[in-house]
């Protein structure tokens, strides 16, 4: 059975582990490369890995390599600060790769 | 551009009148491919949008909520309410295939199906607003596990839409310009053959009836 992960400040990660998700809490940046990484390289059996967006600004380079593969999908989420406006960025930049300009 | 190195043959003008045909119906496969695909993200699309904002907004309010709870009880007492988890998720995987691009679909079965069983603590030294964030929560995971579904489709789709619309563009505007040229010299080079051959003829036979009845036209 395939797990889902959620990658987030302590406090975020709290309640999600309540739900039963796997809650991986980190304190930084740094932290959260290393964790993603443990989660998508070693293991074969996170099909989800929701991550906090003020986290996900510093790891888009990592979170780009798995947008083309079906496993692990890597959903940003909102953190405890509220919508940073990250989420609909990416959604944005799906459709200009898609269309070629922005039509939204 | 005249490519590098073409033969102008018969042979090779019926070779690359077969590519062409080829090529057409390629393109137009793939055009098709294309308008479809679009048809299809731009509804995902929509949707995403939806439900990005609901998950978003939901959060908000459920970590609202948390942040109260964090702030009445101790974080010792909070850490500990939510130590250990009484529901777990099982996630099922399957795929779909939309337009030959293979997206995940997901379900899951939560191991606690009674939605007031989620609670991993006694209410007696609990504050309320801890039952009241998790129960939030607990609401908002599955339009954010839908969201992980569709967002995931968007961006194979975008993926698969790039891809198709290099293609489309490769052969509309490389190799079927390309084979026109080619053919067209080709045809031009062999109509030339042919006409300067007759000229050769011509010239041929004159000389051969001037030479037996010295004869003149």
């Amino acid at each position: 059975m395939l797990k889902i992960a959620v990658v987030g400040g302590a406090e975020t990660v709290m309640g999600f582990k309540a739900l039963g998700l796997e809650a991986c809490p980190v304190a930084n940046a740094e932290e959260a490369r290393r964790t993603l990484h443990r989660l998508t390289r070693e293991s074969e059996d996170y099909a989800i890995i929701y991550i906090e967006e003020n986290l996900a600004q510093e790891l888009e380079r990592e979170i780009d390599k798995y947008k083309d593969v079906p496993k692990p999908a890597i959903i940003l989420i909102p953190g405890r600060e509220g919508p940073l406006g990250l989420g609909q960025s990416a959604l944005k930049a799906a459709v200009e790769r898609a269309v070629g300009s922005d039509i939204l | 551009m005249a490519s590098t190195t073409i033969t102008p043959t018969r042979m090779v003008l019926n070779q690359l009148k077969g590519r062409l045909k080829t090529a057409r119906r390629g393109h137009k496969l793939l055009k098709d491919k294309r308008d479809e695909l679009m048809r299809q993200f731009l509804d995902i699309v929509r949707l995403n949008k939806q439900l990005r904002a609901k998950v978003e907004q939901g959060l908000t309010e459920a970590f609202g909520s948390l942040s109260v709870a964090s702030a009445i009880m101790s974080p010792e007492m909070l850490e500990q309410a939510l130590l250990y988890p009484r529901q777990s998720v099982e996630l099922g995987m399957s795929y779909k295939n939309i337009m030959s691009v293979n997206v995940p679909v997901y379900d899951f079965k939560t191991k606690n199906s009674d939605p007031s069983e989620i609670f991993p603590y006694g209410f007696a030294q609990t504050s309320g607003e801890l039952d009241d964030a998790l129960e939030k929560l607990a609401q908002v995971f599955e339009d954010m596990l839908e969201l992980a579904q569709v967002e995931k489709t968007m961006q194979m789709l975008a993926q698969e839409i790039e891809k198709t619309r290099r293609r489309v563009n490769a052969l509309e505007y490389v190799m079927i310009p390309e084979l026109e040229q080619n053919i067209r010299y080709i045809s031009m080079k062999l109509d030339e053959n042919e006409s300067s051959t007759k000229v050769r003829l011509m010239k041929v036979k004159e000389m051969v009836l001037e030479d037996a009845h010295h004869y003149k036209q």
